[in-house]
């Protein structure tokens, strides 16, 4: 089985968010970037089942080099092969187009992706990379059986779970659940001498146009003080819920 | 040039959502000097889209029973060229967000998710909406022929404008699905984070989850939806999709009360687009307090059972 992760290079999620250039760039000066938490649930999630069933488990990103450590990281983790497609990421649209590019030239059973990046939060890559390449997709993934040439997935949804079920290939949009927190590994040190024998391609971009475009960004309005209500005057407190906020 | 809203329906009634996204839609179009009109699968009841406007509805119940992303997507990939579409609005619900990306491909649309108004430029067209986890807007121009947005939960709100309206049936074309359900698993009776207008929710300052009642008891009296932190949801307190926040699930409600919650960043970020925050924790200095419009400094075994007292007796009173 060919597992592919798609993979996106996120600010770590304590950054504190800036921008410059008269707030048209995101300020990454001493921001970490890390895996996009989405997806190492599901680069986890792929080692299993190459464990415990056999798989070549590749990872891929749309970026600049300025991602490399990221990917890096995720072989050293566990992948056997990562690819750099080389342009930077403008929106989902594009980054999906080079991603159905790219899985076309190479196939895979089953194509793992995050729920949503946590800078941008789209959530749309992967629906859009499934419908782009015509096969079945699963959002919200939080728990993922493969047998064979199906898969059966199961999503979260307000209030409960769907199970889904679909031939492969498939790509789903994982999320913890997938597997847990703890499961997560952290590089060791073998691991990290290993990924640098590893595969590490960096493929030339198509260069689709974006359809959309992030002009400028703007932080929320600073917040008014809290109002403090003495803890035995709780009928304060539903006054100015219902008077003043009118939420009750 | 038109404008169509998707209105969500579930057990053959409209969703809540499908309010907010009418008035939006029916907003957009005066703002574009257009019309608006609705498709939805299913609902009995879709002609209530008249409430906030629609006019028109385009109805189609031969698609699989539930939800079915796919061949919703693919129906509408079919409708929307035939009938000039260039504005579709979606929700920010869990299906939403499953066919938005997929109906954009298809189409070959612009999308932009968790917008807050209505479009601050129409040409081309500019939309606000949250990035990092609340922690910003951007202004995002969506330069396609046909364009998605998709409503933050709340942002816009409910515009009540009453008109005639006709539920046109059709049978929906190019239905195809690629998924089949195996099982579906959902709590009856029990508002849900993304539908509720309050949710109440409750963190490692609870002890454990022997202490639930509290939560529970103060949810049930506000019709609230139950919510928690992460390592409460981590120690097995809660099952996993109580847990809100950066990696769980993003609430954006009317009123989010936050009990035993230390207001760590990363819970912050997925709490912060709520519109009106209360904290009571007994710590004056925890960061939520910084975040929240109402504060109570308090111990929480104490201060929520008789919150709740007071609230069933303000209830009650009407
Ligand atoms: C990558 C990453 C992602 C994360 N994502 C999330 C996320 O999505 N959601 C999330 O919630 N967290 C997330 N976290 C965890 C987050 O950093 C915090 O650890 C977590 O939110 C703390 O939970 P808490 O407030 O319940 O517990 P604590 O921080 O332990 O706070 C408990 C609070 O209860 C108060 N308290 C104690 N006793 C009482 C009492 N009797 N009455 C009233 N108050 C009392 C205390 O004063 C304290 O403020 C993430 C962390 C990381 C590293
Ligand atoms: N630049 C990228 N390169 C590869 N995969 C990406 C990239 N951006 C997003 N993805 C994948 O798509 C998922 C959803 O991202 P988004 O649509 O940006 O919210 C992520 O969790 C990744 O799996």
């Amino acid at each position: 089985m060919n597992i592919l992760v798609c993979i996106s290079h996120v600010p770590d999620t304590t950054s504190k968010i800036n921008f410059t250039e008269n707030n048209t760039v995101f300020d990454s000066g001493g921001v970490q970037f890390v895996i996009n938490p989405n997806d190492e649930f599901g680069l986890t999630r792929a080692i299993w089942l190459k464990e415990k069933q056999g798989a070549q488990v590749h990872v891929v990103h749309v970026g600049t080099s300025k991602s490399d450590p990221t990917l890096r990281k995720c072989l050293a983790i566990g992948a056997d092969k990562a690819y750099r497609i080389d342009t930077p990421a403008v929106d989902g649209s594009s980054v999906a187009k080079e991603l159905a590019a790219f899985v076309k030239t190479n196939s895979y059973d089953l194509i793992i992706a995050g729920r949503e990046s946590i800078d941008y939060n789209g959530g749309m890559v992967p629906g859009m990379l499934a419908a782009l390449l015509d096969i079945p997709f699963v959002p919200n993934c939080v728990g993922l059986e493969v047998d064979g040439t199906t898969a059966v997935a199961e999503r979260e949804i307000d209030g409960g779970r769907e199970k889904l079920k679909g031939s492969l290939p498939m790509v789903i949009g994982g999320q913890k659940g997938l597997v847990e927190e703890t499961d997560l590994r952290i590089p060791n040190m073998r691991g990290i001498m290993q990924a640098r024998q590893k595969p590490f391609e960096v493929v030339p971009a198509q260069q689709v146009e974006a359809i959309s475009e992030d002009m400028k960004f703007e932080k929320p309005a600073p917040k008014a003080e809290v109002k403090l209500v003495p803890a035995d005057d709780l009928d304060q407190l539903i006054e100015l819920l219902h008077k003043e906020a009118n939420v009750l | 040039m038109s404008v169509l809203i998707i209105a969500e329906s579930e057990n053959n009634a409209l969703k809540r959502n499908a309010a907010e996204v009418a008035s939006y839609g029916v907003a957009l179009a005066a703002k574009l000097n257009t019309s608006c009109a609705a498709i939805n699968f299913h609902a009995a009841n879709a002609a209530e889209l008249g409430q906030y406007g629609i006019s028109k509805v385009t109805h189609s119940t031969n698609v699989q029973k539930s939800f079915d992303a796919n061949a919703y997507a693919n129906a509408i990939a079919a409708y929307a060229p035939k009938n000039n579409v260039t504005h579709i609005i979606v929700s920010s619900s869990a299906d939403a967000k499953f066919l938005a990306p997929l109906l954009a491909a298809k189409l070959n649309a612009g999308y932009a998710p968790n917008v807050v108004a209505l479009p601050e430029e129409l040409s081309p067209l500019t939309v606000k909406r949250t990035a990092f986890t609340n922690k910003a807007f951007v202004h995002t121009q969506l330069l396609a022929t046909c364009n998605i947005i998709g409503v933050g939960n709340n942002a816009f709100g409910v515009i009540e404008n009453a008109v005639d309206c006709t539920v046109e049936e059709v049978d929906a074309e190019n239905v195809t699905s690629n998924l089949e359900q195996v099982s579906i698993e959902k709590v009856a009776g029990k508002a849900t984070i993304a539908d509720a207008d309050v949710v109440v929710s409750g963190g490692r300052g609870l002890k454990g989850p022997e202490n639930w009642h509290l939560i529970e008891d103060l949810a049930e009296v506000l019709n609230a939806a139950t919510a928690c932190s992460k390592p409460v949801s981590d120690m097995g307190w809660r099952s996993h999709d109580e847990h809100v926040g950066q990696t769980g699930k993003p609430v954006s409600t009317n009123l989010y009360i936050a009990i035993g919650i230390s207001g760590a960043i990363q819970h912050l970020a997925g709490v912060n687009s709520s519109k009106v925050k209360v904290v009571i924790n007994n710590d004056p200095e925890a960061p939520f307090f910084k975040a929240a419009d109402y504060g109570v400094v308090g111990d929480a075994f104490e201060v929520v059972p008789e919150l709740t007292k007071k609230l069933k007796a303000f209830k009650a009173l009407g």
